[in-house]
């Protein structure tokens, strides 16, 4: 079997074993499938894309084709233990709303997003005058999902303005973590909030 | 179980012991219901699974209907190396009380006066078949059903199975379904039941000595064929093609292939379905809707649920549209319920969970696995 990759293994280890889970933008059910193998929890999942849910389905997960933006409302508060949101805030509507629903369902919340901050993105835009495209970014500006992109400085001024704690943070460099100028430095962060 | 044991295989009958308490209130006594299985029940009884016809559907699911000599209805998802497969599931498969294959329905003979029911047979609900098919698994010595699977009206049975009976499924699959009858849905089975009333042979159900009402039966299945299909399925299959004829006739054959069509699914139906059975199935799901005992609120029907569901709907389907599944798995969520939800790609409207669809057996295969 595969490793996880950093970011997802990242995410998982911030998942206690037995926990109740909700991925949100679950995909395949990668993470999900890998969380109930290894920690035994008890997951489930909601996926936009219709073939993503199949695969999901397919490999026995509980995952729902829906969309965060408006599904979210549906569950119960405190429903969850954890509540993941794997490289999806960015595609969302409304992160702000979306945040607060997802640690208003689960007790923590598990954030990994893409860094605007990086250097390469400054780079390309500072130099080179067009829209970044780098491995974490990798589909040009007309065909991307994602709608909302932010630093990690940004990402923390939310979590500030939202009053949500900050309880821990990777940042990850082609699968490495970082410990310093993450802003600059970091392709990816994986943020564990819980609420205030 | 011996091999030998009269209640298993296949074109079987059993007469209940006892009444069976109808929705209604009333009681009705002598039930028989006739059902196929497949597959053998393991030793702690955990391999079976019921599956549920659709409104015109019959207990041969898998195995050739004897009548018409006609193969299973779902053998695409029912048989060896498929999804639900007698290798691994012990599978039950029942006529529905009120249906006209082998269960108590109008046209059977009523017990207090040997003439056939006809219209002095109860109405009957969806939650009664249900019961009729607990009452089966009873006489089967089948305890806690591994899943209930069906598809439009079998798959609103599966869905009152768990709530029926939340003790005995440990998972549910319900394709192209809906927790209650819409207003359209209403309407359009209304036109089914009033052009069978129409038609002068229907006699108020009385018709048993006579012709049956074969003209009204044949209108109502081509207007529900109708919603069975979708617009693109139609014009993909039909568009306005001519039927035999290069010109339009000006007059009132069948000049298109659709027309023909319908026609041909008309009189076919007549020949295998009774009229009084259509009113009263038709009447069971118009009278469907799981929120009603809970003032509309239809998390509360799944409260404290610890079955699996899956849920899938199909694209084109217009009849029990996504939006009805939707409503259903938000339902569930609410309820804190394990469940599954996919919109599956299908031109070919509400039949597509009849059809040939392999991403929905690759869906099943995998939620059934995974309670194994």
């Amino acid at each position: 079997m595969t490793p996880l990759r950093a970011d997802l293994a990242a995410i998982a280890d911030a998942v206690p074993a037995g926990a109740r889970v909700l991925d949100v933008g679950c995909g395949d059910g990668a993470l999900l499938a890998a969380l109930q193998r290894d920690k035994g929890v008890d997951g489930r999942g909601i996926e936009l894309s219709g073939a993503n849910v199949a695969a999901a389905v397919e490999r026995g997960l509980s995952v729902v084709q829906g969309d965060a933006d408006a599904d979210l409302a549906d569950y119960p508060s405190h429903a969850f233990d954890v509540a993941i949101l794997s490289d999806t805030l960015q595609a969302m509507r409304s992160p702000e709303t979306v945040l607060a629903e997802l640690l208003r369902i689960a007790r923590t919340a598990v954030i990994s997003f893409p860094n605007f901050g990086h250097w390469r993105v400054r780079l390309s835009l500072l130099a080179g005058g067009r829209m970044p495209m780098t491995a974490a970014l990798p589909v040009p500006w007309y065909a991307t999902p994602n709608i909302h992109l932010c630093s990690i400085d940004d990402f923390r001024a939310l979590a500030a303005a939202l009053d949500v704690t900050v309880e821990g943070a990777t940042f990850l460099s082609r699968g490495l973590r970082l410990t310093w100028a993450e802003n600059l430095r970091a392709e990816r962060a994986v943020f564990i909030l819980s609420r205030g | 179980m011996l091999a030998t044991d009269q209640r298993f295989g296949l074109d079987r009958r059993v007469r209940l012991p006892g009444t069976l308490r109808l929705e209604s209130g009333k009681h009705i006594g002598g039930v028989e219901i006739g059902y196929e299985t497949y597959g053998t029940l393991d030793a702690d009884g955990g391999n079976a699974v019921l599956i549920c016809h659709a409104l015109t559907g019959n207990q041969h699911v898998a195995g050739a209907d004897p009548r018409t000599g006609r193969p299973g209805w779902w053998t695409r998802l029912v048989g060896p190396g498929l999804p639900i497969d007698p290798a691994r599931h012990f599978i039950v498969c029942a006529n529905v009380l009120g249906g006209c294959s082998g269960s108590s329905g109008p046209a059977s003979l009523d017990p207090a006066t040997s003439e056939p029911y006809g219209m002095t047979f109860p109405v009957i609900t969806v939650r009664d078949m249900v019961r009729a098919q607990a009452a089966l698994l009873d006489h089967l010595g089948v305890g806690t059903l591994a899943a209930v699977v069906g598809g439009s009206m079998g798959g609103m049975q599966a869905l009152d199975w768990a709530v029926a009976y939340p003790d005995r499924v440990r998972a549910v699959v319900a394709i192209a379904a809906a927790a209650r009858h819409s207003a359209q849905n209403i309407a359009f089975h209304e036109v089914g039941r009033q052009a069978i009333m129409a038609d002068p042979n229907w006699r108020r159900g009385a018709y048993h000595a006579g012709p049956p009402p074969a003209a009204g039966l044949a209108v109502a299945r081509m207007a529900a064929h109708i919603t069975y299909l979708s617009e693109e399925g139609l014009t993909a299959k039909f568009g306005r093609a001519l039927q035999d004829r290069d010109a339009v006739t000006f007059g009132f054959d069948a000049d298109f292939q659709v027309e023909s069509y319908l026609r041909h699914q008309g009189l076919s139906f007549v020949e295998r379905f009774d009229a009084n059975s259509y009113l009263y199935i038709t009447r069971a799901m118009d009278y469907f809707d799981l929120a009603a005992p809970h003032d509309g609120r239809l998390a509360a029907a799944f409260a404290g649920t610890r079955t699996r569901f899956a849920l899938i709907s199909f694209t084109s389907d217009w009849l029990y549209p996504t939006a009805e599944s939707r409503r259903i798995v938000r339902a569930l969520n609410a309820a804190n319920a394990r469940v599954s939800f996919v919109e599956l790609d299908s031109p070919h409207g509400h039949d597509a969970f009849l059809l040939d669809t392999p991403a929905m057996n690759r869906v099943v295969d995998g939620f059934l696995r995974a309670g194994e």
